[in-house]
């Protein structure tokens, strides 16, 4: 476990990309299979369910700390990690042996099902075996990783791409193929990861989906240009949906988000237009909201399908959805990533081309002979729910963002808006302390009436600039949130908005960020109210 | 407890004792000051008299007015100013800091200063001094800030050099100028490289050295060519230096910072350096109620930091304890900075 705990701490230490594969070729030189196969699954941001409520944690906590649960919160609040405040409050423990990773979760799991009791008697235990930090890391080190774990809220800072890489490298095969591998559902033993890393390893099962290819945003002051000659391109509408992979294989379907969660009995009327497929085809796609013409209807909508785990029969009807292929990358049982987008296409046409079906449609290219023709078209995105234009080189093969370059994202411009910082809260984790978190307002004549949280787009230097201001300018408490004097005021972007009638403003807006501090600007000179329900689609 | 008045009273210009009409690490420029260290928070400049401890004498003459009149006391040797027998006594926390002990008719009063208990070669250890008010700073007061003994964290901190040197890099490592710069150069390996020092932090060695204590040999940064080759070297520096154009120089470097707020991983993150080390020079949780036992105070006034946690606390666990409200409302919110990373850290 002191591998594992250094591993974190250097994963945690270092913003650069080389130094955190090395550390995980270093670890995964050196653990046995067994805590390779944990490790990966901890990385890919797998969690353990949470073993103990946490209230519980903490009052055992205090208890053994010999504190008053009052100093355990001031604590908490202090660090602003549970996990990191579980593991510094309690004295140090004597560690007798050191056991490895996989020995630890399997005397974690059980702790689920005990009772309250010996569930107290295990966590006790476990601390009183932990020291705070170990050797020369000098940072709450494994008590620390062993408490994220516990709490279900292990987090460390690669991605699975790193990871895959990482593992790439340790073993010798291709990125892609372990990428595959460990694609969709599987379980973190000693066997996973021997067939992981195995050379010879038998191919994907059944259910198993592809890499999914990532397009890279076009910087909309340059335009798309530098892309070179648009002939070499296809252009599609960017939808507003739900990334899919729909999987056809051995008579059975199976729809994959980008997420990788395999989305059971969510989509019924897919999978039942699905069965016209013949078996050994993976398509991707983007799942959406949209009435049997083919008109696409807003994200609002489809977000009432995603908001349900079971869906009725009311809803089924109101809110149809379609699954649109883009591509093709498995045909008649073959892997066809590899061939040109061209070719994808041409077999994806003659695929679809047989089954005509509402639930199930191809997505069109549009057609545009030129950079500007296709730029007129794209201004018309709105109007139609979509997000803008894709444009993917013809030449293109399925790539899984190795090489930068074969599909482009052209948005249209975010809806922005001048807004006061008017409400600010401490942030979590690593911005415990400072005010971080804010909410932002616009004019309704003399008032100021509340319209989005925005939580990012600053630097460091001016988040402590804003902090500084909060703290000097605070009007009125109200628990965490502070009230301000309204004077800061920033430009805020979204992606998209709807009619609420939730929201005090009557509007509820989507991703919101901070695009920039107007310092130009003063409290007076942000946005009316009105002028953001003018931004308002038409109902 | 009426008894304390004549000795130590708190006033918006700090403590002061009217018996004696002195002030005790006053916040403005007074006429009589007795300073327990020469860190600026507590020895402020623009005052006319000293009174300092006299292990404190070259580090306050190098940083106060010329034009002030200084007068230096032994440890435990004692004057006495309108009727106030006034000593010094050892704080721990860097060279010179004393705790000042104040005593009119029987009752006596000791203002701790910043202190810690754990070794530090470079200064004399804390003493427990036996009071009726003890006055101790909180900076650190919550259960969380439990530091680990001193060895290991210099061995932390020379196998960072040595894998870093390995590497073809030159470290960087931050601590307050004076008093945590000295600490950790007294505990760097000499045989692993040259030790660098950023000019403030050299200026802190010479009083060290002219004071007599003995620090490895280091060389000013500026005083060597340009063109220098830094990889495997140390540089000592202070922090407000990370990410300055001064910094370039050096090339390819590993950043540290040692400071107790390093104990927090957040803090560490915001100080968006390399490695955090914790070594700090305040006490931590269970020394400052260690150090609170030995005293064995009738009331505890708590100042700096988490002093209404401390404060809290000792109450609950039956003793006569008070927030002192020693800093003015903006220095308080300058110190939750501190915490938060910010640049002017007082340690
Ligand atoms: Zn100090």
């Amino acid at each position: 476990m002191i591998r594992f705990a250094e591993l974190y701490n250097r994963l945690d230490s270092t913003t650069k990309t080389n130094e955190k594969i090395a550390a995980m070729v270093a670890y995964y030189a050196a653990a046995d299979s067994a805590d390779a196969a944990w490790a990966t699954y901890f990385l890919s941001g797998n969690k353990l369910r949470r073993l103990v409520p946490t209230k519980l944690l903490r009052q055992w906590a205090a208890e053994e700390a010999g504190i008053p649960d009052w100093l355990f919160d001031e604590s908490y609040h202090a660090v602003g990690d549970l996990a990191e405040t579980l593991a510094m409050v309690v004295p140090p423990g004597k560690m007798e042996a050191d056991l490895s990773l996989a020995t630890w979760v399997e005397e974690l799991l059980p702790i689920r099902e005990l009772d309250e009791d010996k569930q107290r008697d295990a966590i006790l235990d476990i601390w009183r075996k932990t020291p705070i930090s170990i050797g020369p890391t000098n940072a709450a080190s494994m008590r620390f990783v062993v408490m994220k774990l516990i709490t279900g809220a292990f987090r460390v800072g690669v991605s699975k791409r790193l990871v895959t890489r990482a593992i790439a490298k340790q073993c010798g095969l291709s990125p892609d193929v372990i990428s595959h591998r460990l694609m969709g559902n599987w379980e973190p033993t000693s066997k996973f990861y021997e067939t992981l890393i195995d050379p010879d390893g038998p191919d994907a099962s059944a259910s198993q989906p592809y890499p999914f290819c990532l397009a890279h945003p076009i910087d909309l002051e340059a335009g798309p240009e530098p892309l070179g000659d648009s002939t070499e391109y296809f252009a599609e509408w960017k939808w507003d949906g739900i990334r899919g992979q729909l999987i056809r294989r051995e008579g059975q379907t199976f729809i994959w988000s980008r997420g990788e969660e395999l989305m059971e009995n969510r989509w019924p009327e897919i999978e039942s237009a699905a069965e016209n497929i013949p078996d050994g085809c993976v398509l991707d796609g983007e799942i959406l909201a949209s009435l049997p013409d083919g008109e696409v209807l807003p994200f609002a909508q489809l977000q009432r399908r995603i908001a349900r785990k079971k869906v009725g029969k009311k809803l089924l009807s109101e809110v149809p959805v379609v699954f649109r292929a883009f591509d093709l990358l498995e045909h008649e049982g073959a892997d066809i990533r590899s061939e040109t987008l061209e070719s994808r296409r041409s077999k994806l046409e003659s695929l679809l081309g047989e089954i005509t079906h509402p639930n199930l449609r191809i997505c069109d290219l549009v057609a545009g002979d030129s950079w500007d023709a296709w730029a007129t078209i794209r201004e018309t995105s709105r109007a139609k729910n979509a997000e803008g234009l894709m444009l993917k080189r013809k030449d293109g093969l399925y790539d899984v963002g190795r090489v930068r370059g074969t599909w482009w994202k052209w948005k249209i411009a975010p809806h922005t808006i001048d807004a006061v910082l008017i409400y600010a809260q401490k942030g979590h984790g690593k911005r415990a302390s400072l005010f971080t978190d804010y909410t932002f307002a616009l004019w309704d004549g003399d008032t100021l009436v509340p319209i989005a949280k925005a939580y990012s787009g600053l630097d460091d230097k001016e988040i402590r600039k804003v902090d500084q201001f909060v703290r000097k300018n605070t009007n009125d408490t109200f628990g965490p949130v502070r009230s301000v004097t309204p004077e800061l005021v920033m430009e805020i972007a979204f992606e998209g908005l709807q009619r609420s009638t939730r929201h005090k403003s009557g509007i509820a807006t989507r991703f919101p960020r901070i695009v920039r501090w107007r310092h130009d600007k003063q409290a007076k000179d942000a946005n009316q109210l009105s002028d953001l329900l003018d931004l308002l689609p038409p109902d | 407890m009426p008894a304390f008045h004549q000795i130590l009273e708190t006033t918006p210009r700090g403590l002061y004792c009217p018996a004696g009409d002195f002030y005790v690490d006053p916040h403005y420029p007074v006429d009589r000051a007795v300073v327990t260290h020469a860190h600026t928070d507590h020895a402020r400049w623009g005052c006319k008299r000293y009174l300092a401890a006299a292990r404190s004498e070259h580090l306050l003459r190098m940083r106060m007015n010329d034009d002030a009149e200084f007068q230096f006391l032994d440890y435990g040797e004692a004057i006495t100013i309108g009727g106030v027998r006034v000593s010094f006594h050892p704080a721990g926390h860097m060279l010179g800091s004393a705790q000042v002990r104040l005593e009119l008719a029987g009752k006596v009063a000791v203002v701790g200063g910043d202190y810690k208990l754990g070794t530090d070669s470079t200064c004399h250890p804390w003493e427990p001094v036996p009071c009726h008010l003890f006055v101790t700073e909180t900076t650190f007061g919550l259960p969380v800030y439990r530091w680990e003994p001193q060895q290991q964290t210099i061995d932390a901190i020379n196998d960072w050099w040595r894998v870093e040197r390995d590497a073809g890099k030159c470290c960087v490592l931050y601590g307050y100028a004076v008093g945590k710069s000295q600490r950790l150069i007294a505990g760097l390996d000499p045989s692993l490289g040259t030790i660098y020092t950023h000019g403030a932090v050299e200026k802190g060695n010479e009083a060290y050295r002219k004071t007599g204590v003995e620090l490895p040999e280091t060389t000013f940064v500026g005083s060597v060519d340009r063109k220098q080759d830094w990889s495997g070297s140390i540089v000592v520096a202070v922090p407000s230096a990370h990410h300055t154009p001064w910094m370039r120089k050096f090339g390819n470097v590993s950043t540290a910072m040692a400071s107790g707020w390093m104990a927090v991983r957040g803090a560490r993150r915001r100080r968006s350096v390399d490695r955090g080390f914790v070594m700090s020079d305040h006490v931590d949780w269970p020394t400052l109620l260690e150090a609170v036992e030995l005293c064995d105070p009738e009331i505890v006034w708590a100042t700096h930091g988490y002093s209404s946690v401390v404060a809290r606390y000792l109450q609950e666990q039956g003793r006569n304890a008070e927030v002192i409200d020693s800093r003015s409302r903006a220095d308080s919110e300058s110190d939750e900075t501190d915490s938060a990373g910010n640049e002017e850290d007082p340690e």
